[in-house]
């Protein structure tokens, strides 16, 4: 947004509560690499320029790839700038921070859709003596006791996270809910080339049959190993991870586990047959297909004829829970009335229903890759475009700054 | 979805805008779409017991079905009952069943896929040592519960078990019985 709002000559700051990259620094585990291959972070005037183009960058590649952007194009970051509260002030906005107060004009909020782990009702009904900890707060196995660990979700963290501990020596669980299954390499190529190939990250907000829904669906089940194997639950299962349903319930000590494993697991395999049916289709139509691999598809999930669906939480079985279940962006310092019972900002394509104020990054904003460093240029350059027409059309008003809020 | 192209537009006796209104107006007024569910039952003689269903509520107000319907239940005779109706367990199959075809039929309307015939077998094993009390060990129900469909519509085989599969995502009984559901019984 910085970039296009120079470009646009709009006067701007970057208000950043830490460091540059303060949540790839602070709230991610030790092994984490990105989901997306190096070729595809391209940003605005800024991209991978290295020679491994299909490798995924560690933490620390991440942070260096984000500072250097901010240093090349100058970005007017003000670091360790803790914004305490957002609100409407004359026909503008008053952005309250650790550091003073601005006044401006327009408020960019890009402070993402993962402030806080998501953690389900039940985890106050799990009893003393496990320990519990969320997807931001896990680490590595070793912070973890000795003895069963049950992860709770199966999408990119979960499964991730299953696979190392799994793979620690530690026995794992893992609770499945509603997943996306998506092979990472397919016919030779990264599944994310080819989802970007055939337009299907480029399918708009306005053109799904259901945006609600498109906007929740879960994090796709990928994993960036260095050795760019697929992680899904069959790799799971084949390393002695344990699969049992979403965990319903917790009573009287006792774990109650969904008798629905079986359908989300055939829903999953379905929907990543329906993908690949698409990228065959495009690959087809285009000439890609004598590039490329022959098309095939991948052995359905493998549910066990009866999977646990109690198990006595006070005996030992499990040390450790993880919640792998989601998150949700914190708006507590938004005094702004733009927020939906749900804790979501009310917006249409990111513009807010409050003149001037406009949300980036979030899943879906505009684009299915909007969410996607890759994503963001787009989703910047037409809401930079609707920023700078708003301010046009306030002829009256002397121009001021724009703090864009970073995640 | 639908890939087919008819000659007429897909009929399953679905009205999928009224279902597509209730969803749009109801995350609106999200109280509105809080229901409440009744039935009644008196005891006749023995195992054999008679529920009734008529009225409930819904929509901000009390509703009525078009006519009270009613259940005989009770055991069959190798139980050393009278069976003058379907065994209680038999009722949540049935139940089970009705959901999911409504479900297939709904979701099939939905994308434009024409059903021509939809039918079910359902099969549930049960040790009954448990309810007898024989064995503390076993459950009193089912160990599991296998639903067989065969349809016939004008879709690919993927197409038709993604209409079974999302019917399972929204069934209320499958997720009656798949998920925990705290019973609360007094005696007034």
């Amino acid at each position: 947004m910085s970039w296009w709002l120079a470009k646009r000559s709009i006067d701007h700051v970057v208000l950043e509560r830490g460091e540059l990259a303060n949540s790839w620094r602070t709230e991610r585990w030790d092994s984490l690499r990105l989901l997306t291959p190096n070729w595809q972070s391209r940003l605005p005037g800024y991209g991978y320029a290295g020679t491994d183009p299909d490798a995924f960058r560690t933490m620390t590649e991440t942070i260096e790839f984000i500072e250097q952007y901010a240093k090349i194009m100058s970005a007017p970051v003000r670091t360790h700038t803790s914004v305490t509260s957002v609100r409407r002030s004359g026909d503008g906005y008053e952005v309250a921070t650790n550091q003073g107060t601005w006044q401006c004009e327009a408020v960019v909020i890009a402070t993402g859709a993962c402030n806080i782990a998501r953690v389900p009702a039940v985890a106050s009904a799990v009893p003393a003596g496990i320990a519990t900890l969320t997807s931001m707060q896990y680490r590595n196995p070793e912070q973890l006791d000795q003895g069963g660990v049950l992860v709770v979700g199966a999408s990119a963290s979960g499964t991730q996270i299953a696979d190392e501990v799994q793979r620690s020596g530690r026995s794992v669980t893992l609770a499945v809910g509603e997943h996306v299954r998506v092979p990472r390499v397919y016919r030779g190529k990264d599944i994310q080339w080819w989802m970007d190939a055939a337009g299907v990250l480029d399918e708009r907000y306005d053109e799904v049959d259901d945006i609600v829904r498109a906007r929740n669906v879960p994090s796709l089940q990928l994993a960036g190993y260095p050795d760019r194997r697929t992680i899904d639950l069959n790799s799971l299962i084949h390393i002695g991870v344990k699969l049992v349903g979403r965990l319903a319930g917790i009573n009287d000590g006792k774990a109650q586990y969904s008798g629905s494993l079986r359908n989300v697991c055939a829903l999953a395999d379905l929907k990543m047959n329906r993908l690949l049916d698409t990228i065959d289709e495009w690959a087809s139509a285009n000439g890609t297909s004598n590039q490329a691999a022959a098309p095939h598809r991948f052995e359905p999930t493998e549910v066990e004829e009866s999977p646990p669906l109690l198990v006595n939480l006070t005996r030992g079985a499990f040390k450790t829970i993880i919640w792998a279940t989601g998150f949700r962006p914190d708006y507590s310092w938004l005094d702004v009335p733009v927020v939906d019972p749900k804790g979501y900002i009310r917006h249409d394509g990111g513009v807010v229903d409050s003149p001037g104020l406009y949300l980036l990054g979030m899943p879906f904003l505009r684009r299915r890759k909007s969410s996607l460093i890759d994503g963001v240029g787009d989703d910047a350059r037409d809401l930079s475009a609707h920023l700078a027409s708003y301010l046009g059309d306030r002829t009256s008003a002397t121009r001021s700054a724009t703090p864009a809020l970073s995640r | 979805m639908g890939t087919t192209t008819l000659e007429k537009p897909v009929n399953n006796g679905v009205n999928v805008e009224a279902l597509l209104g209730a969803r749009e107006a109801l995350t609106k007024t999200p109280e509105a779409a809080k229901f409440k569910w009744r039935a009644t039952v008196k005891w006749v003689n023995g195992t054999h017991s008679r529920s009734t269903v008529e009225g409930f509520y819904g929509l901000g107000a009390e509703q009525k079905h078009k006519s009270q319907f009613t259940f005989e239940a009770d055991h069959p005779e190798v139980f050393a009952s009278e069976d003058k109706g379907a065994t209680p367990v038999e009722l949540v199959l049935a139940s089970l069943a009705s959901c999911l075809t409504a479900g297939v039929a709904a979701v099939a309307q939905m994308r434009e896929i024409q059903l021509r015939s939809v039918s079910a077998t359902l099969e549930a094993g049960m040790d009954i040592r448990g309810i007898l009390g024989a064995d503390t060990d076993v459950r009193n129900g089912f160990d599991g519960i296998k639903v067989t469909y065969k349809i016939d519509a004008d879709a690919s085989p993927d197409d038709i078990k993604a209409l079974v599969a999302q019917s399972q995502k929204r069934s209320a009984v499958y997720d009656i019985i798949t998920n925990p559901t705290n019973v609360t019984v007094e005696v007034k």
